[in-house]
């Protein structure tokens, strides 16, 4: 069973999962001791913080049954003004493009979230809408050029790289969010409101939980999550462009559904996320050091993700038939 | 005792011009265990959503104490003291106990919640009504009784001055409403105000000081317990004169058409046996989770049957899916007319059409002027009220929409007709028009399953009365035999 804070169980889903990305890279490096090398797990883990931070986002808007498409978007366009940015006011530090970036994101969100909230749009609608939105809007405001590393500063590309104890900035902020995020779910009156909204609206309605309000919450989280990615992403990559993070959406809601977030909200957890896109990562990382010709990597991945996600189903069916008959009387 | 504690009058509710609530008045007292009964749709749910807030009443007075209260939120009612025990246990299933108790309310420490503290005020609490219950568990693992208590467990967390329980006792085995009535009247005795909401009426004669009585959205009756009878409370729940409203046609009944024999399945029902004859209406009443629809999914083919019979004019019929069920000559007009009976953005045309395209279509395809010309068939026939068949199904009023259901159903030419609630969200003038039409259609030849859970609707339009309790067949009546004492009894007696 996937994992809620706050209730003690059996064996958890995370537990599971953290033995079956354990297997995976027991396996990939048995046959291909190469996998191992600490470039490549430096890589790996890179790689797979923005993974992570995204998902953690999009877990937010999943647990009140909704769904964020627009995350990737979302971080192009921000990754794109903040590279922007960087080019018109070289001098000017981390800190200011943090902030754009965060607040930038987050408005984005907000924008989703208005509309899921206040204009009642299904939220597949809406962030499928904004999702064509903000790509558009990243060649709108580049004019289609490419901000290359020329054009940023050092500080710009330095920071995700500086190495703390031996791993880079930008894993110690995937490392952060996911640890923040936890503790947010567990102990605000809001993170846990996010559960009860996702997992009873009805029942939240009866408890003075504003659900629509919640959702907005979601969203904006998830945007602030996805704007400070794109700040990472463009930075890692040192290049700015329009399709940047182009489909990576859906590798993110991969990661939930894989990290046992249940798509029919209320039901998920950070460490499930994290295991999620872990195991995503090394898949992703694994398959042309094993050798798997890139024609089919996609095709592998995509099979890989079909099969946690019904071994994840499996744990929710549910027996159907209600329970009238008195125990006593029950004829089966 | 003089003042009452909370006290409603004139409160209005309508939803999309349908009058829920006309006349909404009650009084509840400290210390005193008050019986809400009526109906369904007597706007008994009505109530309990304004008094807790959900809902707003769009007029009327509610009073505190003597000094006029308004409740806009949830948030309101539970600062007022008022906390609800919902039918349908309204709780978070996949949080655990202690959240589910302290939901609105969670201890904090430093602005954050404070998991331990939390636990223990919930053990506290619990030791007090089942101390089996962890709160620890998340709540999908309590039985529906536990679910009721932790939602007591929720009102004494908020020192809830006022306390309702809209039918609590639905789901309830025998034992477990005796545990249930021994915190019930521990409530009592702490000076906490009940509102108690029930069908059953041993349960209110058992427990209650006060009644009131609701029809029709509006407060017909109240008074003490002591000085009411079982027969004047349901007099009061009736009210009008049954010939006025349905309109009986008589029609010879005919020889056996539909058998059931020892129909089981898994935990919902078990050996059920009936027959229904040409002509006739058969009613099955039973309280709401007695498994009358459950029962009727299954000879539809919506669920499959563990074992029993199902036989049509003599042969026996194997109905593994609703096809089949339609193919034989068995239509289903489901409960859920908006849901489950119709499409709502399509057309009247398409509505209609829909279980009849294997008929309509020629080499899997058909032509839009045969759809139409069907459909128009049924809107003359059935006299639905419309500006023309491609009207939308939304458009129409709640009447008329159960019309084209009824329609799309006697398009498909059967001989058992199921009708699940017929009458079910319409007004009194669209539910007379329903009635009707089921007159002519079993004069027709047809034979009527109606499924109700309105007393006065089953022995106002069946021929035969079947009573379900508790996914069994417990009596059946004839027309002539049956009383309304005898029919409420046989389908809440425990």
């Amino acid at each position: 069973m996937p994992k809620i804070p706050g209730i003690r169980r059996g064996m958890p889903h995370e537990v599971g999962l953290g033995l079956l990305t354990l297997l995976l890279l027991a396996l990939v490096t048995t046959a291909f001791p190469r996998f191992l090398v600490i470039d490549n797990v430096k890589s790996l883990f890179d790689d797979t913080a923005l993974l992570i931070m995204l998902a953690v986002g999009e877990m937010f808007v999943i647990l009140t049954r909704g769904i964020d498409l627009s995350v990737a978007a979302n971080a192009a366009l921000t990754g794109m003004v903040v590279a922007l940015f960087n080019a018109h006011y070289p001098g000017a530090g981390i800190v200011p493009v943090l902030v754009i970036a965060i607040v930038m994101g987050a408005a984005l969100g907000l924008v989703n979230g208005l509309l899921v909230w206040r204009v009642r749009i299904p939220s597949i609608v809406v962030t499928l809408g904004t999702l064509s939105v903000y790509r558009g809007c990243v060649y709108l405001v580049s004019g289609g050029a490419w901000v290359n590393s020329g054009q940023m500063s050092p500080f710009f590309l330095s920071f995700v790289r500086v190495p703390i104890l031996g791993v880079s900035v930008l894993s110690w902020i995937g490392i952060l969010v996911a640890v923040l995020a936890w503790a947010y779910l567990r102990y605000a009156i809001s993170g846990r409101n996010l559960y009860a909204a996702g997992n009873n609206p009805n029942a939240a309605a009866y408890a003075g939980i504003d659900v629509g309000r919640m959702q907005c919450l979601a969203f904006v989280l998830s945007g602030a999550i996805a704007g400070l990615a794109g700040y990472l992403w463009v930075a890692r990559f040192a290049v700015a462009y329009t399709d940047v993070a182009s489909g990576f959406e859906l590798q993110v809601i991969a990661a939930c559904v894989i990290g046992g977030v249940s798509i029919t909200g209320g039901v998920g957890g950070v460490l499930g996320v994290v295991l999620g896109g872990l195991f995503l990562g090394i898949i992703k990382n694994a398959l042309p050091v094993v050798g798997i010709s890139p024609f089919f990597q996609m095709a592998v991945s995509g099979l890989v993700i079909t099969i946690a996600v019904i071994l994840n189903a499996g744990t929710y069916r549910k027996s159907h038939g209600r329970k009238i008959l008195e125990r006593s009387e029950a004829t089966s | 005792m003089s003042e009452p504690l909370l006290s409603l009058s004139g409160v209005t509710k309508s939803f999309a011009g349908v009058h829920a609530l006309v006349k909404g008045e009650i009084d509840l007292y400290s210390g005193e265990v008050t019986a809400l009964i009526g109906e369904n749709g007597a706007g008994k749910s009505t109530l309990v959503k304004i008094l807790t807030g959900v809902h707003q009443a769009d007029g009327g007075e509610i009073r505190m104490e003597g000094a006029p209260v308004r409740i806009g939120s949830a948030d309101q009612a539970g600062r007022l003291g008022i906390s609800a025990i919902h039918q349908e246990a309204v709780v978070f299933d996949d949080l655990s106990v202690a959240e589910n108790i302290f939901v609105t309310d969670r201890p904090r420490k430093h602005g954050m919640v404070d998991w331990a503290t939390m636990r223990e005020r919930a053990r506290v609490i619990l030791d007090e009504l089942d101390p089996r219950i962890d709160p620890r568990m998340p709540m999908r693992q309590l039985s529906v009784a536990q679910k009721h208590l932790v939602q007591i467990a929720r009102a004494l967390s908020n020192e809830a001055r006022i306390v309702i329980m809209d039918e609590p006792t639905a789901a309830l085995s025998h034992r477990e409403v005796e545990e249930l009535f021994t915190i019930v009247r521990r409530l009592k005795a702490e000076g906490r105000a009940i509102l108690f909401i029930s069908h059953k009426f041993e349960e209110v004669f058992d427990l209650a000081d006060r009644y009131a009585v609701f029809r029709d959205g509006a407060a017909v009756g109240h008074g003490l317990i002591q000085d009411v009878s079982r027969d004047q409370l349901i007099s009061l729940m009736v009210g009008r004169s049954v010939d006025q409203v349905f309109p009986k046609a008589a029609v010879p009944i005919g020889e056996e058409l539909f058998r059931v024999d020892g129909l089981s399945r898994g935990e919902e029902f078990a050996d059920i046996s009936f027959a229904l004859r040409r002509g006739e209406i058969l009613g099955v009443y039973g309280l709401v989770g007695a498994g009358r629809s459950e029962v009727m999914q299954a000879i539809f083919g919506l669920t499959r049957a563990d074992r029993g019979e199902i036989n049509l004019e003599g042969r026996s019929l194997a109905i593994g899916s609703p096809e089949d069920a339609i193919t034989s000559g068995i239509a289903y007009v489901p409960e859920d007319r908006q849901i489950q009976g119709g499409i709502l953005r399509f057309p009247i045309a398409s509505n209609i059409a829909l279980p009849s395209l294997s008929h309509l279509s020629h080499r899997g395809f058909m032509r839009r002027s045969d759809e139409r010309a069907l459909a128009e068939d049924y809107v003359r026939e059935l006299q639905i009220k419309t500006s023309g068949v491609s009207q939308r199904l939304e458009e129409l009023s709640g009447g008329n929409q159960q019309k084209v259901v009824i329609g799309k159903w006697l398009a498909t030419h059967p001989r058992v007709l199921i009708m699940d609630e017929p009458t079910k969200g319409i007004d009194v003038g669209a539910k007379t028009a329903v009635y009707r039409l089921m007159g002519e259609m079993v004069a027709k030849g047809l034979g009527i399953i109606m499924v109700s859970s309105e007393l006065p609707e089953v022995m106002g339009m069946a021929d035969r009365i079947l009573v379900m309790r508790r996914g069994r067949l417990r009596a059946t009546f004839t027309r002539a035999e049956a009383t309304p004492e005898s029919i409420v009894k046989a389908a809440t007696d425990a």
